[in-house]
């Protein structure tokens, strides 16, 4: 059976770093043979033999794409994912493997590639295509298609140069949303562009992959690879670290970053705090009572602080604040200060309700302290923990039935009620 | 989903040496060749005032002050016609060369965005320089005809070799475009040296005089320049000057080893441009 679309095998891509990175002037060269002329027989002067300079961006990366699988490709910047979408779509050659594409290929690592200002609107849309990959006859068939999506109909006949940069991306979004290839291979373009357009695009992507196309999508966007492809494949320095369900990828991911995850935990030698008070572990636990970094947003939750008490008859009260987008989204502390007798490991839990914080990603910053007469504090840490809220929109949310992206970084589940007007 | 009438298999494997030049795959894409010429001459004079008036003004121009210096003050000789219409027919075909060069050779840097984000045959880059150059050339051409007119030419069976000539000015300035564009996505020094050796090809070319101003036994060799062979073509279907006979031979074979090693350097040089761009 060969119902694959894409096949990579063993692909690997070499780059230089260094001294001869991106374009060089003639003179650099000849300088540099003219300082080192036998630079090139001491050294050999080929890659294998010069590792300092070479940086493998790609490297043994294989996997197979059933026709009409949704696969995102997630990794940190630099892993890969660009040029893993750069060699498939044949615009860089890798150094060493191969790969097979069955199907007609399109790929938007970028939109509006080509867009000329001087030239209209009409001449873009053709233009565009054609770079894209279209024919003439597709392009004219979707044209009005294309640009009632986009919406700008009245300027069509203008030159570009006059539209505002969000028409642009709108005009260059809608051709690109028109393409009809067999499989797509998408660079986190819906990261442009406004909200009710990532909309239309997210749509067209999930019509795309409902269609039986095959899509391929990089993107930094956790929440929307969950709710988008059930399949992720995890790149890290250029070599493919995970394949798998989508949930437990993104999890790897977010747990691979730095050693945080939804869990930490620290020897008592070197956990944070003071001698009558340490740190030693932090944990976001699902309902079940497993530690989970990846939540979906109707999911209740339990943030788990372990610490160790080193003086006896301490009295103290924990502080937990959870930050997204660079700003602390809430923080909740203990009601009342509690006080052990006994040194030993202890643990206090907060209990986070579903349907609380929207999707994206969060850190928790733990503060324990004593505010009884003198002021104390034992611990303070932030990014303790991270972890990432998705709506997979399965179940009752804030989202009812509305995809685009909702504002905020709180999603309470709230109650909604139209009337006549008395 | 509509049944898939063709199923391209598309094979990605690194290459090694030299590349085929695969012509199919360029056909294939002959739509993009045409919109990135189209877009070309759509552009050239977009927000300019007198629009394709300067496809006239510039070589216009051009004859008057060759015409001044080099026919009446320095008395070059013009093999018997008049010496702005002996220069004029030099400067057209000499124009169409040098805007295709200047057009192709720095294709690939001004739109270094294209190639690093879509993939296409980046034949049709360079390619799409060649064509443009002829809007003006035709344009010009039209005051040529004026000329000829003018000063009494008439039709002569002669002119049927015309569209030779202006063919193999494109052709040279392909086979030039290609080699200077591969080498300017690596080394940005072409894009300083195109003007300079354009300016400087003006006067190795026999525009302002006659290749015949030149020693009988230095002939031939001056048909490695090819666009002496075919500017002195050109001057010799339209007006009926000497002949360029060996001269030509010579300048024709240079443009096929010119096109020819152009295409396999610039297939060699591809895999690496949207590396270096």
């Amino acid at each position: 059976m060969s119902d694959f679309a894409i096949k990579a095998e063993n692909l690997g891509k070499l780059y230089r770093t260094g001294q001869f990175v991106g374009y060089r002037n003639l003179q650099e060269n000849l300088s540099h043979a003219l300082l080192s002329p036998f630079r090139r027989f001491r050294d050999g002067s080929t890659q294998a033999t010069k590792p300092d300079n070479y940086i493998w961006a790609l490297k043994d990366v294989s996997f197979q794409v059933r026709q009409g699988e949704v696969v995102g490709i997630i990794g940190r910047n630099g892993a890969g994912k660009t040029t893993l979408l750069r060699i498939l779509t044949r615009i860089t050659e890798p150094t060493e493997g191969g790969a097979e594409i069955r199907g007609r290929v399109s790929a938007l690592l970028e939109v509006g590639t080509g867009f000329h200002p001087e030239l209209t609107g009409r001449e873009n849309v053709y233009l565009n295509g054609a770079i894209l990959g279209m024919k003439r006859y597709e392009i004219k068939r979707k044209f009005d298609e294309i640009v009632e999506f986009s919406g700008v109909e009245k300027f069509i006949d203008t030159p570009l140069k006059r539209y505002s940069s969000g028409m642009q991306v709108r005009l260059a979004f809608s051709v690109a949303a028109h393409l009809e290839p067999e499989i797509l291979l998408v660079d986190e373009v819906l990261a442009v562009g406004d909200a009710q357009f990532q909309k239309k695009c997210l749509g067209k992507m999930e019509n795309v992959s409902k269609e039986g196309r095959t899509v391929l999508f990089v993107s930094h966007n956790m929440a929307a690879i969950n709710r988008l492809c059930p399949r992720a494949i995890l790149l890290d320095n250029g070599r493919l670290v995970q394949d798998g369900h989508s949930v437990s990828v993104t999890n790897a991911y977010l747990n691979g970053e730095a050693g945080v995850g939804g869990q930490r935990t620290w020897e008592l030698e070197e956990a944070p705090g003071t001698d009558e008070l340490r740190l030693t572990s932090i944990k976001l636990l699902k309902a079940d009572g497993t530690p989970a970094s990846v939540v979906e947003v109707h999911e209740p939750l339990t943030l788990r602080i372990g610490y160790h008490i080193g003086q006896p008859g301490l009295s103290f009260r924990c502080a937990a604040l959870f930050f997204t987008q660079g700003v602390c989204a809430f923080s909740t502390i203990e009601p009342s200060e509690t006080r052990q007798e006994q040194i030993g490991d202890y643990f206090s839990e907060v209990f986070i309700p579903p349907n609380l914080l929207a999707e994206g990603e969060y850190t928790v910053g733990i503060t324990i302290f004593n505010s009884r007469g003198i002021k104390l504090q034992f611990v303070r840490v932030r990014d303790t923990i991270t972890f990432q809220i998705f709506d997979p929109m399965t179940e009752p949310s804030a989202r009812g039935d509305y995809a685009e992206n909702l504002a905020g970084v709180m999603r309470p589940l709230l109650k909604w009620k139209s009337l006549f007007r008395e | 989903m509509k049944s898939i009438i063709s199923e391209p298999v598309i094979r990605i494997r690194p290459s090694r040496g030299w590349v085929p030049v695969h012509l199919r795959d360029l056909w294939a894409y002959h739509e993009l060749f045409y919109f990135l010429t189209w877009r070309q001459i759509k552009v050239r004079y977009k927000q300019t005032v007198l629009g394709f008036a300067w496809a006239i003004i510039q070589p216009v121009m051009m004859m008057v002050v060759f015409s001044l210096f080099f026919g009446n003050l320095l008395g070059v000789s013009s093999e018997g016609t008049p010496y702005p219409l002996f220069s004029y027919a030099a400067l057209l075909p000499w124009n169409l060369f040098a805007q295709g060069v200047a057009l192709s050779s720095n294709s690939l840097v001004s739109e270094a965005n294209l190639v690093k984000k879509v993939y296409f045959p980046r034949l049709a880059m360079p390619l799409s320089g060649i064509l443009p150059p002829l809007v003006d050339f035709l344009i010009g051409f039209l005051v040529l005809v004026g000329l000829m007119f003018y000063f009494g030419y008439g039709l002569t069976l002669r002119m049927l070799w015309l569209p030779v000539f202006i063919i193999l000015a494109m052709l040279t300035a392909a086979g030039i475009g290609l080699w200077l564009s591969a080498i300017n996505a690596k080394y940005r020094d072409i894009g300083h040296i195109v003007p300079f050796l354009i300016q400087l090809g003006l006067f190795v070319s026999p525009v302002v005089y006659p290749a015949s101003l030149l020693p009988q036994r230095f002939q031939t060799f001056y048909g490695l320049n090819p666009m002496a062979g075919v500017i002195e073509g050109f001057r010799w279907t339209l007006l009926g000057t000497e002949p360029p006979g060996y001269l030509i031979a010579v300048s024709a074979a240079i443009v096929i080893l010119l096109l020819v090693s152009g295409l396999y350097y610039f297939r060699h040089r591809e895999k690496e441009f949207a590396d270096v761009l």
